[in-house]
């Protein structure tokens, strides 16, 4: 009886930190769940999406994830827009472009390019990054699937790692006689958690935002270059996306393996059960 | 300009513009002193053609005044707005005469809304269309000062005053490393005065509208005065150099520079063991340049070897090819006698197969912008997978059966150890 207790015990146990690693099981999962995609647009809190596009790297307008940006141009303008991405985030960014209502000379090329903080252009997985339209068509979508986020890769990869992406839109190739007409464009990021099985080990130290100077960097005597020139721009505050940088650590590896390690311990315990038989046999008196 | 004082008063300029780097955001709109103000200038075409009354009914000069009225009205407060005319005063046949006719309407400063707007309501369009002068005045009343510059060309010609070509006036302003953006504005424009303005506006990376509606005309100059009060990061200005031993040695921030076709120049960073370069270059093509191009940014080490690099190439119309690159150097152990280790010197090679066809001019060079941040170096990865850990239905049936057979062995054990303990 004695064993058959302990075996009990040991199982209610076991069955109890399973079913505290049960609800995060659950969860793991995750890459529709609602708090992956932040939506700041929806949000009454968040700031309102930006009118405004920027002209070059330098003046890209910031955007997070999920808010809708929109931004009134000219044709052959180019228009720049900044988005923060953290590590294990799959990013597909949109853009649609109302074209001008007057009558054109030639079909056009419109491109959305992507290039990370380091402004090193990076790779569509799928999507229609270029359009030619026809004379007559009203309007032009184009879109990028970005790789998944990571959150370190060696320096001569050419991998997306968590920091400020820059998204251009612009014409590429169009008559030169429909220069300057104007334009209303509209861009947006969606964001999808891309989950555990994505990440890898190690972390960047400061995100991949220009002119990011880390606090204890910049209060260290032996960098007295954070000047002016390199300070972050009044706007970096805002270009984080939402809850701030995650740190890394953080995946749900630790999960599956800490429900492996209680499986293991399950398993243990029943594998010891099966050789004890069903206890002492009837007929062996107490004594002996 | 304040800074300028606080610098003049003794105060430490590093300290100071450590302080003006680090204030919170709202700097421009909560404590303008803290920013030198951006300036912009309007110059409006008062030429002879800008009577023809074809845009929305009204004539082109009166369209203006309405848009210039409105915009007026809304210029953003920390603003330094100036407005210049050109061909407003010489109605006369003299070329040589006519192409001096630009004249500062109201100067650079605090804006005085009611003054500036009587002087426009003065306006009649007279005269000759000197683009390339008036640029060159408009330079010379926005100098002076940190801040960006902006002028907003309106005009419903090309230039007639031949030959200073005013596309290339534009791009000697810009290689002045003055931060000045030219906009252009075409009321109705044929083909030449298109061609002339986009190219001022390719020259100086502006942009070019061409104004069809009077709203259209509000809008646009409106929102090119409110892009003007935008905070952005201004580079300072470097000369690389032929090599690397020569090179200038730069510190983390934003830089501009001037390249010719297809060649390169060198810099030099200082970084320190356990720290991390981050490099990004932009070479802008602001003139006709032929249809495929390439950027090459590479770092070497002082002793001539390829640490890593990053390049990018491309085809059809652009405002500028850039790509970066990151150097993680290793920690290495504290120099015997304590101390920091000294930094290692990277050479940074900024080269570019832009080229043109033979008419365009080589002089000055493209615009170069070379960012230059110094962080910590990252934590390197001690296993491909997260921590080195384990996911997956295979990890745990794996594990679940190790621990199964963990289970039976100990059983078997102990029950062999009950036995043997039996019989003895």
């Amino acid at each position: 009886m004695r064993t058959l207790r302990t075996v009990t015990a040991a199982l209610l146990a076991a069955g109890g930190l399973l079913a505290t690693a049960g609800p995060a099981l659950a969860d793991d999962p995750p890459p529709a769940s609602g708090s992956a995609t932040p939506s700041p647009g929806s949000d009454p809190d968040s700031p309102p999406a930006p009118t405004e596009a920027g002209t070059s790297f330098r003046t890209a307008t910031l955007v997070a994830a999920g808010q809708r940006a929109t931004a009134d141009g000219s044709t052959g303008d180019y228009l720049y827009w900044a988005v923060p991405l953290d590590q294990g985030q799959n990013a597909t960014v949109r853009a649609k472009v109302k074209l001008p209502e007057t009558a054109r000379h030639g079909a056009a090329t419109w491109q959305l390019d992507v290039y990370d903080g380091l402004r090193r252009r990076q790779s569509c997985r799928y999507g229609m990054q270029a359009r030619k339209v026809a004379a007559d068509a009203g309007s032009v979508e184009l879109s990028c699937t970005l790789r998944t986020v990571r959150s370190w890769a060696e320096p001569w990869a050419n991998d997306p790692l968590p920091g400020r992406y820059y998204l251009r839109l612009t014409a590429t190739d169009l008559s030169p006689q429909d220069l300057g007409q104007p334009v209303h464009a509209e861009v947006e990021a969606a964001v999808s958690d891309a989950g555990g099985g994505h990440a890898v080990d190690g972390a960047l130290a400061a995100p991949l935002v220009p002119g990011a100077v880390p606090a204890d960097a910049a209060d260290d005597d032996s960098s007295p270059s954070a000047t002016a020139s390199a300070s972050p721009g009044p706007q970096a505050a805002a270009g984080e996306p939402d809850g701030g940088w995650s740190s890394g650590r953080w995946s749900d590896r630790w999960i599956w393996t800490a429900a492996g390690g209680v499986l293991a311990a399950l398993g243990g315990i029943a594998g010891y059960r099966l050789t004890q038989g069903r206890g002492r046999p009837s007929r062996v008196p107490p004594g002996a | 300009m304040i800074i300028r004082k606080r610098l003049a008063a003794g105060v430490c300029g590093l300290l100071a513009t450590l302080a003006v780097g680090l204030l919170p955001t709202p700097a421009a709109a909560g404590e303008p002193d803290t920013k030198p103000a951006p300036k912009v200038e309007l110059v409006l075409d008062v030429s002879g053609s800008m009577r023809a009354r074809d845009l929305d009914g009204q004539s082109r000069m009166a369209a203006a005044k309405t848009a210039f009225n409105e915009v007026l009205d809304a210029v953003p407060g920390e603003v330094q707005l100036g407005i210049r005319t050109l061909g407003a005063n010489y109605p006369g046949q003299d070329r040589k005469v006519g192409c001096k006719d630009t004249k500062l309407l109201y100067p650079v400063g605090p804006l005085d809304r009611t003054e500036a707007k009587t002087a426009v309501a003065t306006l009649t369009s007279t005269g000759w269309t000197p683009i390339g002068p008036s640029l060159l005045a408009a330079a010379d009343d926005l100098k002076g000062g940190e801040a960006t510059r902006r002028i907003v060309l309106i005009t419903d010609g090309e230039d007639t005053c031949q030959p200073l070509d005013p596309c290339e006036v534009a791009r000697d302003i810009a290689a002045k490393g003055i931060h000045l953006t030219v906009d252009t504005l075409g009321l109705l424009p044929d083909d030449k005065t298109r061609k002339q303005l986009s190219c001022i506006a390719e020259a100086t990376g502006g942009t070019y509208t061409s104004v069809q509606h009077t709203g259209q005309l509000r809008d646009r100059v409106h929102q090119l005065v409110d892009r003007a009060a935008d905070p952005v990061v201004t580079p300072v200005a470097t000369q690389g150099a032929q090599e690397c031993s020569t090179a200038p040695e730069l510190k983390p921030g934003l830089y501009n520079d001037r390249e010719k076709f297809a060649e390169h120049r060198w810099y030099r960073v200082g970084v320190r063991p356990g720290q991390e370069l981050r490099a990004s270059v932009s070479i802008g093509a602001d003139r006709a340049v032929d249809n495929d191009y390439g950027v090459l940014l590479r770092a070497v080490s002082a002793h001539g070897r390829e640490i890593v690099r990053g390049s990018e190439a491309g085809d059809g119309r652009t405002d500028a090819v850039s790509t970066g690159l990151r150097y993680p150097m290793p920690d290495a152990d504290t120099p015997d006698g304590g101390g920091e280790p000294p930094a290692e010197t990277v050479c940074l090679q900024v080269s570019n197969s832009f080229s043109a066809p033979a008419s365009v001019k080589r002089d000055p060079g493209l615009p170069v912008e070379l960012a230059i941040d110094l962080v910590d170096a990252p934590h390197d990865a001690a296993d491909p997978a997260s921590f080195g850990l384990g996911r997956g239905w295979w990890l745990l049936i794996t594990l679940a059966l190790a621990g199964l057979v963990g289970g039976l062995v100990w059983g078997w054990i102990s029950r062999w150890r009950i036995s043997v303990w039996r019989t003895n």
